[in-house]
């Protein structure tokens, strides 16, 4: 069988799986959503008739798939060399403390203060990723563990701040900070809601792919995630580049909380973020964990999201109802991963021996 | 607006020039809710924080929107259940205005940003905002004197009482829930001097786990009656298994304590949410804060729970009168702070400002704010 031909006949298989998928989730809405005495098919196509088909609603889409992204990125990178950083949100929320900090405390000083709040979010977040960083690499602490306690410590963290020594002099004594100055903010896209944040995340996501799959440390780092006795046997340098993924996935993580902080809300508030870093696992294993891939698939979580509170508006469905439906999208999308990927595995080896250049395509 | 029937909107505009605050006098005539009015084409929106099920803050706001359907024919009403007090609540905001809603109800606190950035995108769409202080030409504010009704709880819990220990589960420390706090302590100590009021926060108004929680710390503590003011039942549920006392608010949820319920301090938004349809309806809405009183029947107290002794119904019973005709103010001198120094002194009554900003704890309560 010629190449071409067994290209042709993956793909055909590729979009039947895909296609079974679409068919599958809009059957579950039909039989979720009808259950409860609405029509399932027509809310449905309301939950992406308004992220896909109107300038706001895709906007909107985009805002909130601005911090997934560079989260996802945050997670993606981690996950890669099989390091379980589910620490996104902590790192996250000690990003936005810092750039708040910036915003509220650093005196003028002749370039906008949004220039140095986003540096700051970096150092911030990957600050809080390096406890659990040298932690692994130095002692074997379950990395999991610690960036999931450094959550609770970001989140509480925040709280206090919120509620003691940072909260505003304009705000009658609620939990809030003042609103950032005005050059705290980054700059918004023609009348919608879409910020700066969104080039910075595909900027990063390019120079991460860059940096895992076009450098050496790349490489060493994606062998060390398949194999890490290989990669020790091939003499890299394992702890180090431990704690250095847990730095960039820290700072990426804490850019996130920034451009949110800078980009859309202007002032700190307590449990500002709804589970950004949580969410932004299931981001990047929907991306495969790969860098290019995480945009599109944030872009299609913000879409599934909003989309969510569209139906409750326009189709009056109760928001338990909403997460069931996101709930199934996600799963069945997750299946259909897995068995398209599980396809390509079974067919990939022999035409991948002896062929290394496929390794530069990616994943 | 159409086909609106002019006889009401007479009706409505005397209510309303009577007085420029956007609270009625004790002698105007709220329309009673229940009556069905003439057919209306107008569309409300809410957004709220919690579940629409969670027996609490969000529970009872949706029944004042289910009473606005009930009463207005052709009314529609459309509202957004778990909305964030972050970034999503101007989406949420903004979807509904271009929904259609002539009128927005954003039902928590910290959609204040969100709302006025909405408002200001949408200058003909009616913005109420419940418990907030930043107002805007379309951006008016709401909330309750729930004070009144919880100083009222406070005496019965005052009353029944053994241990001398009441414990408060509070979601969060802003100044509404200070001055409740408060209110409650000075009823439980005007019913039993030497009673103190413990504070648990749980930093969340809707927090069913660790709302249960702290009911549980207080109740190990020696506390024999629980006040909550979260979001959930949780505590009442709590309270019930121990056998001590149990205080709501929110909404009337007896059924998670059968036997230990006290009373609860429900809110009844229907009366409020009516009153600005109504207004809005006949074009007169303007951008105010509405603060109502007992006398409103916006808060009031639930029926008594089983165990509650006639003598504390009466007591209670004298206080509410007091209240609702004016003769009595909950927040009148002599009021100590939790430091000793002296908050008003005899005769003196907190202004609204005052309680709006309140910041201090009064004497008895044991607890901190968080600085």
């Amino acid at each position: 069988m010629s190449a071409a031909a067994v290209i042709l006949r993956r793909a055909c298989r590729d979009l039947a799986v895909i296609a079974g998928a679409v068919g599958t989730v809009l059957l579950a809405c039909h039989v979720v959503l009808g259950a409860a005495g609405i029509h399932g098919a027509g809310a449905c196509a309301a939950l992406f008739r308004e992220s896909l088909g109107t300038r706001y609603g895709f906007s909107e889409s985009v805002v909130k798939a601005t911090p997934l992204m560079l989260a996802g990125l945050a997670v993606a990178v981690a996950f890669r060399m099989r390091l379980w950083n589910i620490g996104g949100e902590g790192q996250l929320y000690a990003g936005a403390l810092a750039a708040a900090w910036v915003a509220l405390f650093l005196p003028r000083c002749g370039i906008p203060r949004v220039m140095l709040m986003l540096p700051a979010a970096c150092a911030a977040g990957a600050a809080w990723a390096l406890a659990p960083g040298i932690l692994k690499a130095s002692l074997g602490v379950s990395e999991i563990l610690v960036t999931l306690m450094g959550n609770y410590l970001a989140m509480l963290l925040a709280d206090h701040l919120c509620y003691g020594p940072w909260k505003g002099s304009t705000t009658f004594g609620f939990p809030m900070s003042d609103r950032f100055p005005a050059d705290a903010d980054l700059p918004t896209y023609a009348g919608t809601r879409v910020h700066g944040g969104l080039a910075i995340a595909l900027i990063g996501a390019v120079l991460l792919w860059a940096l895992l799959w076009r450098t050496r440390w790349g490489f060493q780092v994606r062998v060390a995630g398949s194999n890490a006795r290989a990669a020790e046997y091939a003499g890299y340098r394992i702890r180090r580049d431990v704690v250095v993924v847990m730095l960039i996935s820290g700072a990426l993580a804490g850019l996130a909380g920034g451009v949110e902080m800078a980009g859309v809300l202007h002032r700190l508030q307590p449990r500002f973020s709804p589970g950004y870093g949580y969410t932004a696992i299931l981001v990047a294993w929907l991306a495969r964990l790969h860098p290019l891939a995480i945009p599109p698939v944030a872009l299609f979580l913000g879409m599934l999201l909003t989309g969510g509170e569209q139906l409750q508006v326009s189709a009056g469905v109760p928001s338990s109802l909403v997460d069931i439906l996101q709930g199934l999208i996600l799963f069945l999308a997750l299946a259909a991963e897995a068995f398209l990927r599980r396809r390509h595995g079974e067919a990939r080896h022999p035409e991948l021996s002896g062929s290394p250049a496929v390794e530069g395509s990616g994943d | 607006m159409v086909r609106w029937n002019g006889a009401w909107i007479m009706a409505i505009l005397a209510t309303v020039s009577c007085g420029d605050r956007a609270s009625p006098g004790r002698s105007e005539a709220v329309p009673a809710v229940g009556d069905t009015v003439a057919m209306v084409d107008l569309k409300v929106g809410f957004v709220y924080v919690g579940p629409i099920g969670d027996a609490g803050w969000t529970f009872a706001h949706d029944q004042g929107r289910r009473a606005l359907e009930t009463r207005y024919r052709g009314l529609k009403t459309v509202y957004v259940e778990n909305v964030k007090e972050g970034a999503d609540a101007e989406r949420v905001l903004t979807r509904l205005a271009q929904e259609g809603c002539a009128l927005v109800f954003a039902t928590s606190f910290g959609y204040m940003d969100a709302v006025l950035a909405t408002a200001a995108k949408y200058p003909r769409v009616a913005f109420m905002h419940a418990t907030g202080f930043k107002r805007d030409a379309n951006v008016g504010t709401y909330f309750g004197r729930a004070y009144q009704t919880i100083y009222l709880a406070g005496l019965a819990g005052g009353a029944l009482t053994t241990s001398g220990k009441i414990g408060f589960v509070a979601p969060v420390p802003i100044p509404e829930i200070i001055r409740h706090i408060n209110a409650f302590t000075l009823g439980a100590r005007e019913a039993n001097p030497s009673c103190t009021v413990h504070v648990v926060w749980t930093n969340a108004w809707y927090d069913p786990a660790a709302e249960k929680d702290a009911a549980l710390s207080l109740m190990d503590t020696g506390c024999d009656v629980i006040m909550t003011e979260g979001d959930s039942p949780a505590p009442l549920q709590a309270a019930e298994e121990r056998g001590a006392f149990a205080i709501g608010y929110n909404s009337d949820a007896r059924a998670f304590a059968p036997t230990r319920f006290i009373t609860a301090a429900v809110w009844d938004w229907s009366v409020l949410y009516s009153r600005i349809v109504d207004e809005v309806l006949a074009g007169i809405w303007k951008a105010e804060d509405y603060w109502w009183g007992i006398e409103t029947g916006i808060t009031k107290l639930a029926p008594w729970g089983p165990a509650v002794p006639e003598t504390v119904r009466q007591r209670v019973g004298t206080r509410q009168r007091e209240i609702t005709d004016g003769s009595f103010d909950v927040f009148h001198g002599p009021i100590i702070r939790q430091d000793g120094t002296e908050a008003y002194p005899a005769g003196a009554r907190a202004t609204d400002e005052e309680l709006l900003s309140m910041s201090y704890f009064v004497q008895g309560v044991a607890g901190t704010i968080p600085k």
